[in-house]
């Protein structure tokens, strides 16, 4: 057994570290460093320039334009963006609708859609949950009714993410009422401009405007943009939900985290000696640094077994359940390592331009990134059903 | 030993549980947030009316004598409502700290009217680089040609700018600490305001030169008041944690066996009704320390301290616990400004970085525990 990066892997991550740090504007990484919201245009200017290079579609396969990575490069190249603290690229149109339409959709749909994805001409918002269905995503009630060549659309999506910038929108909807709960739903790609559609802000505890609920009201959807048979909706969903899973643990995230928490907690001082060496806290942060360096490993043995050409299955569930609480814990330490200079909230320096009293500069996101990163225990599957997935699929119980 | 309330303890508990379920609805909280004023509100008076601005003070001060145990109902049914009224920053912290050093002259300019609802006032003990160390202060105080002069800077001062007066903690050249009140509006002084992560209206205070006569000096050595004052405040915020964390439990029970998934109410999965059970031992514990600080208070000083630092840490880590999972259980709900048990959950977690966070209490019951 042998953990280290091939020669070809150690070049690999120098060449992307060269280009992050020629290409990556410092205004937008500034904004990443300090916590503040990224804008549209923030997020399109970055992505513009993967697209450039080649490597917005990192999971995609060459034929369909995308670099052709495997899952050793894909690590190391969202390794690589997370500490040089750019953007994650929203994921809803490259990671997530596109896998769909390469593996379901029609060959007019992918030579529609995709090269807009590549593009970045469309932005794409995900249309799954709704308020009655949220761990129980079958359960999902939003009707699409045939009328000609048409569908026609009611309902209501929610927490979508983004969905204020979204052009497109990709929608589990039930076809068939009276079928199986699973069997009856349908895969749909809607343009958000179909008249119809309303858009919602829902404002989190952080006071971010990052989901939206999306309102369907008798909305008009050509037949041929459903993707895959009628009533095969489920099928695409649960391929989205499975494929390429092995960045879930947000490990590039979370080493990042740890060398922020680090470089604070040496900087800030607690009766004269710094609040690293504190024994309660120190090993926190000790416990935070071995939960890592173990989730790094398992992380690289699913990494491995998917080149190998294994296809990660619940693995990327436990993946996903530490990585999140890992993240989670490591933003507790980081407000907590403020101490009383955690307490002021400046949402317009947050949300805004406004700038701030040097003094708090550093310090003002940490509380609002305590709260936003609930959410990485709740959505995508929250933690409870990853648990009940694992205890299944892998434990047969 | 006895546990049971007296009959006037259940009264007030029961007067304070009424008028919060009227007054502080979601919505009336919303408002009262929104339209932060110097002038005293409608609650406030109601406060004034019912006596609870004379309840925490001795008799000899005018007040009605209250222990520890009657503050802790107050500070939980406040808890329980999530009541955006600075009733221990504005309050008993500056009250308190007046009682015990200012003389007869200075109790009638700042506490009488204090406690006759006329005016709130504020206390800064906080510095930037101090953390949480109270008596870790560079404000500095210097008496010349018979007035005083002070100069530096306090963080993250509660109820600053509602404040008529604002009691600060300043260093002599003696090395001793000194209490001075500085009116709102003094000139030298400036202030940098803002909302904390749960709401409360705080902001810093600098002091640029400012100049005072000897009357607003309170005392010219005011550490064993001050640290009286922070072992009340402890255990206060410890009982108003409390209120806190029973309301997040039961909106989450209540959410839990309302909220539909698979066909089943949430409450019917036994990885939920574990967690549940979870957060009600956080709390049951939790509520057996916030009464151990309660009775604490009179004790010798290091008694006390040992006892209330242990409360604190140990309220701070369930309090968190208790916030998490009633984010966690609400799902996405619980991620929304709208939803109600968020702000709880807030609350719940910001009360860690008021008074000493955990570490900072681990600490000192760490320090004293060969001899406690
Ligand atoms: C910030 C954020 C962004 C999101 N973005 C999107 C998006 O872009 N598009 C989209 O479609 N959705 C999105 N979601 C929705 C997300 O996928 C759902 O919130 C998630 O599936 C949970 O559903 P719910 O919120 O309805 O909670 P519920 O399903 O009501 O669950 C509430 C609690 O009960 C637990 N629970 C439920 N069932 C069980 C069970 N059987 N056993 C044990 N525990 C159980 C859950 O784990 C949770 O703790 C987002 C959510 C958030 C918070």
């Amino acid at each position: 057994m042998n953990l280290t990066f091939s020669p070809e892997e150690q070049a690999f991550r120098e060449e992307v570290r060269r280009f992050i740090a020629h290409a990556l504007p410092s205004d937008i990484s500034e904004r990443v460093r300090l916590g503040r919201h990224l804008s549209a245009d923030d997020h399109l200017r970055w992505q513009n320039i993967l697209s450039e290079q080649g490597w917005l579609a990192s999971n995609w396969p060459k034929e369909h334009g995308g670099p052709g990575w495997g899952p050793v490069q894909r690590h190391i190249f969202d390794e690589e963006c997370a500490a040089a603290r750019a953007p994650t690229v929203v994921p809803f149109g490259v990671n997530m609708v596109a896998p769909v339409i390469m593996k379901f959709g029609s060959t007019e749909q992918q030579q529609h859609y995709l090269p807009r994805i590549l593009s970045n001409q469309d932005w794409w918002c995900q249309g799954y949950s709704e308020p009655g269905a949220g761990s129980d995503l079958a359960g999902l009630n939003t009707r699409a009714v045939r009328d000609g060549d048409h569908y026609i659309v009611n309902g209501q999506k929610t927490w979508t993410t983004l969905g204020q910038h979204a052009n497109m929108l990709f929608c589990l909807v039930r076809t068939d009422p009276d079928a199986k709960k699973q069997a009856g739903i349908s895969f749909l790609l809607i343009d958000m401009q179909t008249p119809g559609i309303t858009v919602r802000p829902i404002i989190t505890l952080d006071g971010a405007h990052e989901v939206n609920e999306i309102f369907l009201d008798n909305v008009r959807v050509p037949i041929e943009n459903r993707v895959g048979e009628e009533g095969q909706g489920w099928t695409c969903a649960k391929f989205l939900l499975t494929h390429e899973r092995t960045g879930i643990a947000g490990l590039g995230h979370a080493k990042q985290a740890l060398r922020h928490l680090k470089s604070l907690a040496n900087r800030i001082h607690h009766r004269g000696k710094p609040l690293l060496a504190l024994p309660s806290f120190r090993q926190r942060v000790v416990k935070a640094e071995l939960e890592l360096m173990a989730l790094e490993v398992t992380n690289l043995r699913v990494i491995a077994a998917a080149r190998d050409g294994g296809a990660p299955g619940a693995e990327s569930s436990l993946l996903k359940v530490r990585g999140s609480e890992l993240r989670q814990e490591l933003s507790e330490l980081t407000r907590r390592a403020l101490g009383p200079a955690a307490l002021p909230f400046f949402p317009e320096f947050l949300h805004g331009d406004e700038s701030l009293d040097d003094a708090y500069t550093q310090s003002a996101a940490a509380s609002a990134q305590y709260l936003n990163r609930r959410k990485l225990s709740i959505y995508g599957g929250s933690n409870e059903i990853q648990k009940s997935i694992v205890a299944k699929t892998i434990l047969e119980m | 030993m006895d546990f049971a309330l007296t009959d006037e303890q259940r009264m007030l508990e029961e007067t304070l549980t009424r008028l919060v379920t009227d007054q502080v609805s979601p919505e009336q909280r919303r408002s009262m947030l929104s339209s932060a004023s110097a002038e005293s509100s409608a609650l406030w008076n109601t406060f004034a009316e019912l006596g609870l601005l004379h309840m925490p003070f001795s008799e000899n001060v005018g007040g009605l004598g209250a222990d520890g145990t009657d503050l802790m109902i107050i500070m939980q049914a406040l808890g329980r409502g999530l009541v955006p009224e600075a009733y221990l920053a504005g309050l008993v912290l500056p009250g308190q700290l007046l009682a015990l050093t200012a003389n007869g002259e200075q109790q009638k300019r700042w506490l009488t009217p204090l406690l006759e609802g006329e005016h709130q006032l504020a206390l800064a003990w906080q510095e930037h680089d101090a953390r949480y160390d109270a008596f870790d202060v560079s404000t500095h105080a210097i008496q010349r040609d018979g007035q005083w002069h002070l100069n530096g800077r306090k963080d993250v001062v509660l109820n600053l700018a509602a404040a008529a007066a604002t009691l600060v903690i300043a260093r002599l050249n003696s090395g001793k600490l000194a209490l001075f009140v500085v009116p709102q509006n003094s000139t030298g002084t400036s202030s940098h305001l803002y909302f904390t992560m749960d709401d409360q209206p705080a902001g810093d205070l600098t002091l640029d030169n400012v100049t005072l006569p000897p009357e607003n000096c309170l005392s010219e050595d005011v550490s064993d008041a001050l640290a009286d004052v922070l072992a009340l405040g402890r255990a206060a915020l410890c009982a108003q944690a409390i209120g806190a964390m029973e309301e997040a439990c039961d909106q989450t029970l209540a959410y839990l066996k309302e909220r539909k998934q698979f066909g089943l109410p949430l409450s019917s999965f036994q990885a939920l009704q574990h967690r549940m059970v979870d957060m009600h031992l956080h709390l049951e514990q939790s509520r057996s320390m916030a009464i151990l600080a309660a009775t604490s208070l009179t004790l010798p000083a290091s008694e006390r301290d040992y006892k209330i630092a242990a409360a604190k840490a140990y309220c701070g880590e369930s309090a968190r616990f208790i916030a998490e999972q009633a984010i966690q259980l609400h799902g996405g709900m619980g991620m929304t400004e709208e939803c109600y048990v968020a702000h709880y959950a807030k609350h719940l977690v910001m009360f860690d970085h008021y008074l000493g966070d955990s570490d900072y209490h681990l600490e000192t019951v760490s320090d004293l525990l060969d001899v406690a």
